[in-house]
């Protein structure tokens, strides 16, 4: 168990991390489906700036913080399509159901809550550390966030953490060759090119900075 | 770009309004984005649907009929619907025989139809899946997502209709579309890209005197590129690693030669001319073929060849009555 720290995320807080996510997301719309032009289908900014749209609009509507994460993960199942509505979603509902019916989490809550929603994106996707996925930047991210908790470290400098491992995972599935989803197809002509999906999961990180900040 | 579209994000939505008005023998779901068949099939008969990203037209929506789909969901263009979408045709379609579920191989499809058949297990529905993978350009091993589901898809929804209009039951619908899917293979090239609308710009830059071969469906790039050349030398890079991946001599073959979606007929009726001379040459027996727009890329220019190794039974279902907007004979 890691300290317990003095910055609790509060339920608003929450809401505010996903609708700073949303922000991001649409900021970088044209970014991500460039990305996505390059080796895969040109839509990820699109379908993922049509959910978290959607999700925005549902977040009023939740009291505890796992009726508010599952209803955000069922809204990009229901919006997204694609791959990234199944996972982002499966990652937020199986983050959801880890928390329990309450109104705050800590920093272990958080980052506990956190690891369940990756292993569920993780069996949904069939993907291990090094495809060329999102999970290259989440799960050093998340890492990152479990060894700040076990340090006993405060929230703002936790997210930073996370959100630096997020951004290191994300640059090294440049050089790689993608062996999950449509970049897979391309083979050795993946390499060279920065995955899409890696590249709007550190936005999940960089969204909890700007709430902390 | 130029297009046909009021609005980058409506297009889905304002075809779906178009289908409806064309086509009296479906009904459009609105809310949902399923195409049904206006007069629901018979109590007792295995129930059909697929879906996909749009931008395939008619696939899917435009097999929806008499003889092959009972419903198609539609996704946003080149992206897969939604698992509620695919629960909502599932449930609506099932007379209490089972739903069939035929996906085309990508990630995001099969992620989306795995979670639809757990929620309609939930809701009692026997549900059985096959998926379509095809596309010889990829290669299949573990470190790739599997082949493509391509032109196959066509094929195979038009057959497996037929068994499940006849009355035979899910396990031997589901056999006979294991059977077709096993069978098939295609390859593709393209002469230009597509341009997706909600991008507004074509999704790779092909240069004038260049031609992307193993292409896809979505305007994803090929294995590779090389300077163009004619129709005799590309039918060859066709016909040539289909032949390599399975052997289609010794039995019927149904072929399908597929425009892309920006390639006029004239030269898909010469691409033909000039694939079948090969498959001659090699000793395989085309007893079935369609020519034409089946399952395209939005305005990408080319076209893609699909071989199915058939047998009496198989060409029989082929022949059996069709009645829907893309394909319609013996009704």
């Amino acid at each position: 168990m890691g300290t317990v720290t003095s910055t609790d995320l509060t339920i608003d807080q929450l809401a505010d991390w996903l609708r700073r996510f949303a922000g991001i997301v649409e900021q970088n719309k044209s970014y991500l489906t460039d990305l996505d032009s390059a080796i895969g289908d040109a839509d990820h900014g699109a379908n993922m700036a049509r959910g978290t749209a959607a999700v925005v609009s549902h977040l009023d509507e939740a009291n505890t913080v796992d009726a508010l994460l599952k209803k955000a993960g069922m809204t990009l199942v229901s919006t997204v399509g694609g791959t990234s509505g199944p996972l982002y979603g499966t990652l937020l509902m199986k983050m959801g159901m880890a928390t329990g019916n309450v109104t705050q989490l800590s920093t272990a809550e958080f980052a506990r809550a956190f690891r369940a929603g990756l292993d569920g994106l993780i069996a949904r996707g069939k993907t291990e550390l090094g495809d060329k996925t999102m999970v290259d930047a989440l799960a050093p991210a998340l890492d990152a966030l479990d060894a700040s908790v076990a340090d006993g470290a405060q929230w703002p400098d936790a997210a930073a953490a996370a959100a630096a491992a997020a951004a290191a995972g994300r640059d090294a599935t440049t050089p790689l060759i993608a062996r999950k989803g449509r970049a897979s197809y391309l083979g050795e002509r993946s390499i060279g090119h920065m995955d899409p999906g890696a590249a709007s999961s550190t936005y999940l990180f960089d969204a909890l900075v700007e709430v902390l900040g | 770009m130029k297009k046909l579209i009021n609005d980058p994000e409506n297009v889905i939505a304002d075809a779906l309004k178009g289908i409806a008005a064309s086509d009296k023998d479906v009904r459009v779901d609105f809310d949902n984005r399923v195409i049904y068949r206006a007069a629901p099939k018979a109590d007792g008969k295995v129930a059909i649907i697929s879906g996909g990203g749009s931008g395939h037209e008619p696939l899917h929506g435009g097999f929806v009929g008499v003889g092959m789909l009972d419903a198609a969901c539609a996704g946003a263009v080149f992206t897969s619907p939604t698992p509620d979408q695919m629960l909502a045709a599932t449930t609506t379609v099932d007379t209490g025989a089972g739903v069939l579920h035929i996906v085309k191989n990508y990630t995001g499809d099969v992620m989306n139809f795995e979670m639809a058949a757990e929620l309609a297990a939930d809701a009692g529905i026997e549900v059985s899946t096959v998926v379509v993978a095809d596309d010889v350009a990829v290669q299949d091993s573990l470190y790739t997502a599997g082949r493509r589901g391509v032109g196959a898809t066509v094929l195979l929804e038009k057959i497996v209709g037929a068994a499940a209009e006849e009355g035979s039951d899910l396990a031997a619908v589901t056999a006979v579309a294991q059977q077709v899917a096993d069978n098939s293979r295609s390859m593709g090239m393209a002469l230009t890209s597509c341009t997706v609308p909600s991008a507004g710009k074509p999704t790779f830059d092909l240069p004038e005197d260049e031609m992307e071969i193993g292409i896809g469906i979505h305007g994803e790039p090929g294995r590779h590129r090389e300077p163009i050349a004619d129709a005799h030398s590309i039918a060859e890079q066709l016909v040539a690693p289909i032949l390599a991946d399975l052997d289609f001599t010794g039995a019927p073959v149904i072929a399908m030669l597929n425009g892309m979606g920006g390639t006029p007929l004239i030269e898909l009726y010469l691409m033909y001319g000039e694939v079948i001379e090969l498959l001659e040459a090699a000793g395989v027996t085309v007893e079935r073929n369609l020519v034409g727009n089946y399952i395209t890329s939005l305005d990408m220019a080319g076209c893609s060849l699909t071989l199915l190794r058939a047998d009496d039974d198989l060409l029989r279902l082929w022949d059996a009555p069709v009645r829907t907007a893309g394909l319609r004979w013996g009704l």
